[in-house]
């Protein structure tokens, strides 16, 4: 009876995972979802501790007590402006152990043991048949838990490093760069030739096979920019989830495949989500590289015409005292500038003059998903003056002052109007029909992903130049009293 | 005159409009001797049409561009047959896109809805705002708008400024989006019908979509103080849709506006250019029916009836690359806009239509052809003012702006589909009845399949679950999703603790142990962190 104590235990776990997403949906329910969470996992712990197999999990435990301290440390430490790192560093760790697991499965193979429960389906007289003849799905099954572990470890450690800045955001183009990738995915995949043929020793082909994939994933994110890091971040989210997963199928848990398979599915529906709000295929994103295709195919860009004009911090605050409606737009350069703090005691002065002041949030604003968000959030701003694209975009024409915080892409008209830029078609946020919008920036150079931005020169268009928080603290202090 | 055109005007052409005929010399006019010497300009611009005695004036070959209205002035246009004239009608002016900085009606309908509002304001027995004293609070006016085409948008527009509670019909869907955006209210019948017509006007209804609209309107009836009119079919008699039944059900002090009262009226009792005191059963309704709106704006109307006219002839001039002198104007019939108005080609009526103009684009972007409604009016005075650039807000104009995928053809996707299935059912043909292989193999390959439904299964519940996740919380979402990838830290446990003993796999699976452990702890408690700082307003 003890295999039904363990599927039950694995079926509660899996409830309260889902039941932890579920929480998400809405910011009343999300911190008990996050509790359900580490109910599911602590029950999922324990039962698989209290296998009677486990005879000697004592070097684990130490494992686990330095695992956890270094994860709550790192959780504890980190900015929130800093969260795209982490997330991306923590996706790594998820494809290392998958990887790590996978060669000690492929190991127990080889030493005549086996790996969990995998092996172990038929009656006890089975039990010995897989020395002479290895389960060739067992076998393919270490493989792709490897391939896709060794990707998701290399390609989040390339991402961590770009994100923190460590590597430089700018695509990296190597000529001939498809070839290569399919070379070394059509690599990667021709191990398993040998690796098939020798099921015993084949540990060399697929740690050769792991090198590969390794360069694979290095490789393709390497080739991505900056302003696409969230749908990179994104995919890895996903890849750590069909990597656990197929440790799941690997090992017989199906504990592992459905919380694998919930992870899976959440990064891919961000991805999804990023994509659309660039309106680029996630193949573009991927493979594209921003205007190196997209030159030669498209026609150029209207060069802009016209003059940016500069405002100073005393007028643009005597233009906020005397709004009725103001707009602000937070992108990446509040995150860079860790504004948010200034621009909250900003909001609330305003608020405390009655102007009715709210936020709007592009889906791709910022690094990762939903990072702006958390960022007011963390200035102590209230969720309920936040709103997404889709919901404030047609107030924009009663807007009397919208006020951009280190945002270009997302709110370019070009993309509207212009069908030769490089982000036709993308959804924007729709500010220049606003009275007028003030853009705060740090320089007059084009925005990350290098296009022109023609809302800097519209008419009602005003540019206050400097650090985001600086402006912020400055256009306090000039608010009139 | 800076296209080379010399400008003659009619002696006190612009007394009612507040500008003197000093002011047009100015300007570098000509003032003609009398109304006789204007009208034999090679070109005659005017805003109301002539009267047949001036028909007769103009000179043969001439042109003629005015508010025509054929339809009403079938005696007026033989006038104007018998003495060749070239007739342009500024009611005809198209309604595209390109034509729109040309169409008076709708930058004279923008100005007549703003009026109706004000003029139904001030014979209203009541404020359309809210009112706030210290004997107590009073709700806010219910203004009613029927007909949302550029003269109900600007009623809905500055109703709404002047703080009333707007509410508004119109039978073409296509408004919907643009009322909403005025932050009025869209009306709708519980009924599938839409009403979008050609050249961005409505159609005709059918009977039970009338029968619907009146038992909404009688409900309404009871409830708003002002209810506006601006409802037009082109060529017809403007449709009642304001019934007396509906006037007897409406409270004492309320007031009607008609601006469809010169081609008949909306409402069942108004007259062109009075003022009813209606008494009702509960009291009295004022009902209006002004015509002339636009003209009790004089000023405003006139330049921008002047702008209209100066982009058409600009629109009209011939290119000049093609070697025609500047100051002269080319009529075409295939032209873009200016054939669609004409009236009379040299004396004769042009070719019946073949095409039928273009209807308004669907839903997306009903702005195509809606001309964008005035929100701030800003009437720039004086006689040096640039003609104002047509607006670039109808967007996306483009095909290149449009989404970049494209959905595939259906028949394909049914034919995907279909072969799919086709492979299923032969595959499991194929294994319900093909026997063979060796058991152990056989409990592989069904384990397989057993865990392939779970992961699928999971897979789907994933799918639903994360789409309701709100985008707020997507940070969270991956942050959590971390912590609850770490689950292979089970996987790690199961190699790590498999003997007492310290080799190669167990210290395989207690380094896997070691880097899950950091993932869940440290997404787990990330996620608390930032839950903890997501707080509601107060």
């Amino acid at each position: 009876m003890e295999k039904v104590a363990t599927l039950l235990a694995h079926l509660i776990a899996s409830v309260l995972f889902i039941l932890s997403l579920r929480g998400l949906a809405s910011q009343e329910t999300a911190r008990r979802g996050n509790l359900l969470g580490v109910a599911g996992m602590v029950i999922a712990i324990l039962a698989t501790l209290t296998q009677s197999k486990m005879e000697g999990f004592g070097g684990a435990l130490p494992a686990l007590a330095v695992g956890a301290a270094i994860g709550g440390f790192l959780a504890s430490r980190v900015q929130m402006t800093a969260m795209p790192e982490l997330v991306a560093l923590l996706h790594s760790f998820v494809g290392a152990a998958a990887v790590l697991v996978g060669f000690a499965s492929y190991l127990s193979l080889a030493s005549g043991g086996h790996g969990g429960e995998a092996v172990a389906p038929g009656p006890a007289g089975d039990a010995g048949w897989h020395v002479t003849v290895v389960s060739p799905i067992l076998l393919g099954e270490i493989f792709i838990d490897v391939l896709i572990g060794t990707i998701t470890f290399t390609g989040s450690i390339v991402a961590f490093l770009k994100l923190k800045g460590t590597v430089g955001g700018a695509p990296l183009l190597l000529p001939g760069r498809h070839f290569l990738n399919l070379g070394l995915l059509g690599g990667a995949v021709a191990l398993a030739v040998p690796y098939g043929l020798h099921p015993v020793g084949g540990v060399l082909w697929l740690g050769l096979m792991a090198i590969l994939a390794g360069f694979l994933g290095v490789h393709l994110v390497m080739a991505i920019g900056g302003a696409d890091m969230p749908v990179v971040v994104s995919l890895l989210n996903s890849y750590s989830g069909w990597t656990a997963s197929a440790a799941g199928f690997m090992l017989g848990n199906d504990l592992l495949i459905v919380t694998g398979a919930l992870v899976g599915s959440s990064g891919a529906i961000l991805s999804i989500i990023m994509c659309r709000a660039m309106n680029r295929s996630i193949l573009n994103v991927l493979f594209g590289g921003f205007g190196t295709a997209s030159g030669a195919t498209t026609k150029a860009a209207t060069p802009m015409v016209g003059d940016m004009v500069e405002a100073r911090a005393t007028e643009v605050a005597s233009m906020l005292a005397s709004a009725r409606k103001v707009v602000i737009v937070p992108g990446y350069g509040m995150a860079v500038a860790r504004a948010q703090h200034a621009v909250r005691n900003l909001v609330s002065r305003l608020r405390e003059r009655g102007v009715d002041v709210r936020f709007a949030i592009h889906p791709v604003a910022g690094r990762l998903p939903g990072h702006m968000n958390v960022l007011l959030a963390e200035a102590d701003i209230p969720y309920d003056v936040v709103f997404e694209m889709e919901e404030i975009n047609h107030d924009f024409p009663t807007t009397d002052l919208v006020l951009v915080i280190g945002a270009n892409d997302i709110v370019n008209p070009a993309a509207q109007e212009d069908p030769g830029s490089p982000i036709a078609g993308m959804p924007v946020l729709e500010v220049w029909k606003a009275g007028t919008v003030i853009v705060m920036k740090r320089g007059k150079g084009a925005g990350y992903a290098g296009i022109e931005n023609p809302l800097f020169v519209r008419p009602n268009t005003r540019m206050l130049y400097g650090d985001a928080r600086v402006s912020s603290e400055n256009l306090l202090a000039s608010l009139p009293t | 005159m800076q296209r080379g055109f010399r400008l003659r005007v009619a002696p006190g052409a612009g007394l009612l409009a507040g500008h003197s005929d000093a002011r047009y010399r100015e300007a570098g006019a000509e003032i003609a001797a009398d109304n006789q010497a204007a009208l034999q300009a090679e070109i005659v611009l005017s805003v109301e049409p002539p009267s047949l005695d001036e028909a007769r004036t103009l000179s043969e070959g001439a042109t003629l561009i005015s508010f025509i209205w054929p339809a009403r002035n079938p005696e007026l246009i033989a006038a104007l047959a018998t003495r060749k004239v070239t007739v342009l009608a500024m009611d005809r002016v198209p309604r595209t896109t390109i034509a729109q900085k040309c169409d008076a009606l709708s930058s004279m309908g923008a100005l007549a809805g703003q009026r109706a509002v004000l003029e139904a304001a001030s014979v209203l027995q009541r404020p359309l705002g809210a009112v706030f004293s210290a004997a107590g609070k009073l709700a806010p006016a219910k203004v009613l708008i029927i007909g949302a085409g550029v003269a109900g948008l600007a009623a809905i527009g500055t109703a709404k400024a002047l703080g009333a509670q707007v509410r508004a019909f119109d039978t073409r869907l296509a408004a919907k989006d643009d009322v909403k955006s005025l932050g009025a209210e869209f009306l709708e019948l519980d009924f599938k019908e839409s009403g979008e017509g050609q050249g961005g006007y409505a159609k005709p209804m059918s009977d039970a979509f009338i029968t619907a609209e009146k038992a909404l309107f009688a409900q309404q009836a009871t409830e708003v103080d002002v209810v506006i009119t601006t409802a037009l079919v082109p060529g017809n008699k403007a449709p009642i849709l304001w019934t007396a039944d509906h006037v007897g059900a409406m409270r004492p002090g309320t007031v009607v506006v008609d601006l469809a009262a010169a081609q008949g009226g909306n409402c069942e009792l108004t007259k062109a250019d009075e003022v009813i005191a209606h008494p009702n059963a509960n009291g009295t309704v004022t009902l209006l029916g002004p015509t002339d709106l636009a003209s009790r704006m004089a000023q405003t109307a006139s330049e921008l009836f002047a702008k209209n006219v100066l982009n058409l002839l600009a629109e009209l001039a011939p290119k000049s690359a093609a070697g025609t002198p500047p100051g002269t104007i080319d009529v075409r019939n295939d032209h873009e806009i200016g054939g669609p108005m004409i009236v009379l080609l040299r004396g004769e009526a042009p070719p019946p239509k073949v095409a039928a103009p273009p209807t308004p684009a669907p839903a997306p972007s009903p702005r195509q052809s809606e001309p964008e409604p005035p929100r701030v009016a800003h009437p720039s005075v004086g006689a040096d003012a640039a003609p104002s650039k047509p607006k670039t807000q109808y967007v996306p104009a483009h095909p290149a702006l449009g989404k970049l995928s494209h959905p595939r053809p259906k028949r394909l996707r049914t034919l995907i589909f279909a072969s799919l299935g086709l492979v299923l059912v032969l595959a499991w043909l194929y294994l319900r009845y093909a026997t063979g292989g060796t058991t152990p193999m056989r409990l592989e390959v069904e384990r397989f399949v057993d865990q392939l439904a779970v992961f699928v299964l999971a897979c789907f519940v994933g799918w639903q679950i994360i789409w309701n996740v709100t985008p707020a919380l997507h940070t969270p979402l991956m942050s959590v999703t971390n912590a609850i990838s770490g689950i292979i830290l089970v996987g790690g446990l199961l190699e790590g603790g498999h003997a007492g003993s310290l080799d190669t796999r167990s210290i395989l699976g207690i380094l896997a142990v070691l880097l899950a452990t950091i993932n869940i702890a440290g997404g787990f408690w990330v996620t608390h962190r930032m839950l903890r700082m997501f707080r509601k307003q107060g």
